[in-house]
């Protein structure tokens, strides 16, 4: 269907990382000696896990005690189709549990072969992870507790390093779709024309598409019109350093503002063929197209922009970009 | 407009740097503890906490506002997240003033804060997107272009951003909390610094810093009541527009100048550049500190340049010092350098800016901007009453 609308995956990722503070840091140095511990509230209740303030007083806390290994299960569910990255990989039972010692539930997961062995007031018991790095997850998870398990609480060896920080790596899975009007422009795009919208109020043509005018605040759908690929550059930047994160462009390079002819606003586009140097506002460019069997719907069709040699783009008001209403319908 | 008046009864900071050695909670605990104590305000007196921060993928951590409610003592009383992208320190100080300028709570809370160091705010600014072509690289990339207009706009000499990098560091230098202390630059230094977005220097950008900012607001009755000075609220303004439509003013938004014509308005005041004493302006690119000016109405278009170049912004013997605590460009913690600026304003009316106080101050500026330029909050604070 000429109208439907594209979708593509986007992943969105990044090992943030986060320094734990004196109560945290102290829990999770516990953990890494298999240790379990909770801090005292002035009223002489122990929360486990810890928290740095006091959640009804908001008063500073500091008083780390061990609790028991052992514990009991305030409620309960079942997770039957478990995700990557959780305790398990085969179904398990995500329990709020209270070890002994504490009065506050800690949320874990415990391994039962299904939820009917899973009941409230259950007895667990911690399964420690092998190898221990100072983090939630060095209890590898909770199993039913034996008869004789003593589950007595341990103590972290004097002068052992504490744990400051920890990654938190985050990752976000997204189905990305650009909406009606950019999907249109995409797929001209695969034939080398380029798309824009106009408002119908001011005239005025963005380009890509955007399906709405921010000026007029009404839809610009469903006519689209089309753009020579040539303009100008209104200005640019050079990165002369390079970005870390853009390991693919290498600098100097000139990312510049391109207004097409007969458009209203600009777009960031590559500058090429050319010297960042003898890059100048004003300048005409034209599209520089991958080759005809190389395209695809996307606007990484257009390599960069490059000089046509015509004379420079006069420009009368410097602070302002992109053309007013009067000049786009007319142009 | 028949609204209550408000005060800033204290301001607290934590010490800028690139990081923070204890856990988010523990810094915003430490800027809201020192603004407390200046204050003379218990976490009991506070009746709500309004806070402000950058989006959630500078840090990775979502809906921070639940998580913090204990640190900051708002357990059983309101907490509110503003977001404005990079003027959300400023605007998130607006609307703490009109929780008390409505007549809904006596004594308020606001903070801002962001701890760089546990994420990478570039990454943020350069997330990839499917079909579409990316070129840009961080808010310089973003920037750049528009501070190439304001050049060729006014034909300013180039080195007009580099005397404002050096002022600012200079100022810091008398500022205990800002991040950047570097006593031995020299303008030399600052103009051989590379180009990182030509035609910005790395010199002429700010750093990524840890911090939080917090400021205590009472009503008049409670700033009446309080012993000490206190910054009396003359106006708040917030203004937004679209980052792009043909004919964009891009170098002095409309929103900008809008904002600024009302709040100057509120606070009663024609002649901008005599009748204040201090601006604490969002200076991220040095090329932005001319660039505000004449957008604020403090030069005439095409003139702020010649602010720079006289020193009319120096605190060393300028008529109008900008960011005497050293500005953005010496401590940039994104979600809170919004705020820094309205706490600083307030501390030089106050008279407890230290070592880099204006002498007599009596009427001062705070100013944030955000986005793509699109996002402007404003304050103006005075010493009296009326």
């Amino acid at each position: 269907m000429a109208d439907e609308v594209l979708t593509a995956p986007l992943v969105l990722e990044y090992p943030f990382t986060r320094t734990t503070g004196p109560v945290i840091g102290a829990f999770l140095t516990g953990l890494r000696e298999g240790v379990v511990q909770g801090v005292k509230r002035s009223d002489g209740s122990v929360m486990c896990p810890p928290l740095e303030y006091d959640p009804i007083t908001s008063e500073s806390l500091s008083e780390l005690v061990p609790v028991s290994t052992l514990g009991s299960v305030q409620t309960w569910t079942w997770n039957g189709d478990p995700r990557p990255q959780q305790p398990f990989s085969q179904p398990f039972a995500w329990a709020m549990i209270t070890l002994d010692g504490a009065d506050t539930p800690m949320l874990h997961a415990v391994m039962v072969d299904g939820p009917h062995e899973m009941e409230t007031g259950m007895r667990v018991e911690v399964v420690w992870r092998k190898e221990r790095e100072g983090h939630i997850t060095d209890i590898a998870g909770f199993v039913p507790a034996v008869a004789s398990a003593l589950g007595e609480p341990g103590v972290v060896p004097a002068g052992v390093e504490e744990v400051r920080s920890v990654r938190t790596p985050i990752r976000m899975e997204y189905t990305y779709s650009p909406g009606r009007a950019l999907s249109q422009y995409l797929r001209a795009m695969k034939d080398k024309r380029i798309l824009g919208d106009q408002c119908p109020e001011t005239g005025q043509v963005f380009v890509p598409p955007r399906g709405v005018s921010s000026i007029a605040g009404r839809s610009t759908l469903p006519d689209l019109v089309e753009l020579p690929d040539t303009g100008y550059i209104e200005s640019f930047n050079i990165t002369r350093v390079p970005i870390k994160m853009r390991p693919d462009l290498t600098p100097p390079y000139v990312s510049a503002w391109i207004v097409l002819d007969g458009a209203s606003v600009g777009f960031m586009g590559l500058s090429m063929n050319i010297e960042p140097e003898d890059v100048r506002v004003g300048m005409r460019v034209r599209a520089v197209w991958r080759p005809d069997d190389e395209l695809e719907m996307s606007a990484q069709n257009i390599l960069g922009w490059e000089p046509t040699g015509e004379p420079d783009e006069v420009i009368e008001d410097y602070a302002r970009v992109g053309r007013p209403d009067e000049e786009a319908s007319g142009s | 407009m028949g609204t209550q008046r408000a005060a800033v009864l204290g301001v607290g900071q934590t010490k800028y740097d690139t990081t923070y050695p204890g856990s988010m909670a523990g810094m915003l605990r430490e800027a809201a503890t020192n603004a407390l104590e200046m204050s003379g305000k218990s976490w009991a007196d506070i009746d709500a906490v309004i806070m402000g921060k950058a989006p959630d993928f500078f840090e990775g951590v979502m809906m921070p506002e639940v998580y913090l409610a204990e640190a900051l003592g708002c357990v059983g009383k309101p907490i509110m997240r503003v977001h404005t992208a990079g003027s959300v320190g400023g605007s998130t100080a607006c609307v703490a003033t009109s929780m008390i300028q409505s007549g809904v709570h006596e004594t308020v809370l606001t903070i801002g804060w962001e701890k760089q160091s546990e994420s990478n705010a570039m990454w943020a600014l350069s997330l990839p997107q499917p079909f579409a072509t990316s070129v840009n690289a961080g808010a310089g990339g973003y920037f750049s272009p528009i501070i190439r207009r304001y050049m060729m706009m006014t034909q300013a000499p180039e080195l007009i951003g580099c005397m404002v990098a050096l002022k600012d560091r200079k100022h810091a230098l008398n500022n205990p909390y800002a991040h950047l202390h570097q006593p031995d630059l020299t303008f030399e230094q600052v103009v051989e610094s590379p180009m990182l977005w030509d035609p910005i220097r790395y010199s002429e950008t700010c750093p990524s810093s840890d911090g939080a900012c917090a400021i205590v607001l009472g009503s008049e009755k409670v700033a009446d009541a309080h012993d000490g000075p206190v910054a009396w609220i003359k106006g708040v303004a917030m203004r937004s527009e679209s980052g792009s439509f043909g004919g964009r003013n891009m170098v002095s938004p409309a929103a900008s100048e809008a904002c600024a014509n009302d709040v100057f308005a509120q606070a009663g005041i024609h002649d901008r550049r005599k009748e204040i004493d201090a601006v604490e302006m969002y200076v991220p690119f040095s090329w932005y500190e001319p660039m505000w000016l004449e957008s604020l109405g403090f030069a005439e278009k095409g003139e702020g340049w010649r602010m720079v170049e006289e020193g009319a912004t120096s605190i060393d013997g300028g008529d109008l010092p900008v960011n005497c605590s050293g500005g953005v460009l010496s401590s940039n913690p994104i979600g809170a350098s919004g705020m820094i600026r309205f706490g600083e304003a307030a501390m030089q009316v106050m008279g407890l800016a230290g070592a880099h106080q204006v002498d007599g101050a009596r009427t001062a500026l705070g100013h944030a901007y955000g986005g793509a330029a699109q996002y402007y909050a404003m304050w103006i604070v005075g010493a009296g009453k009326d």
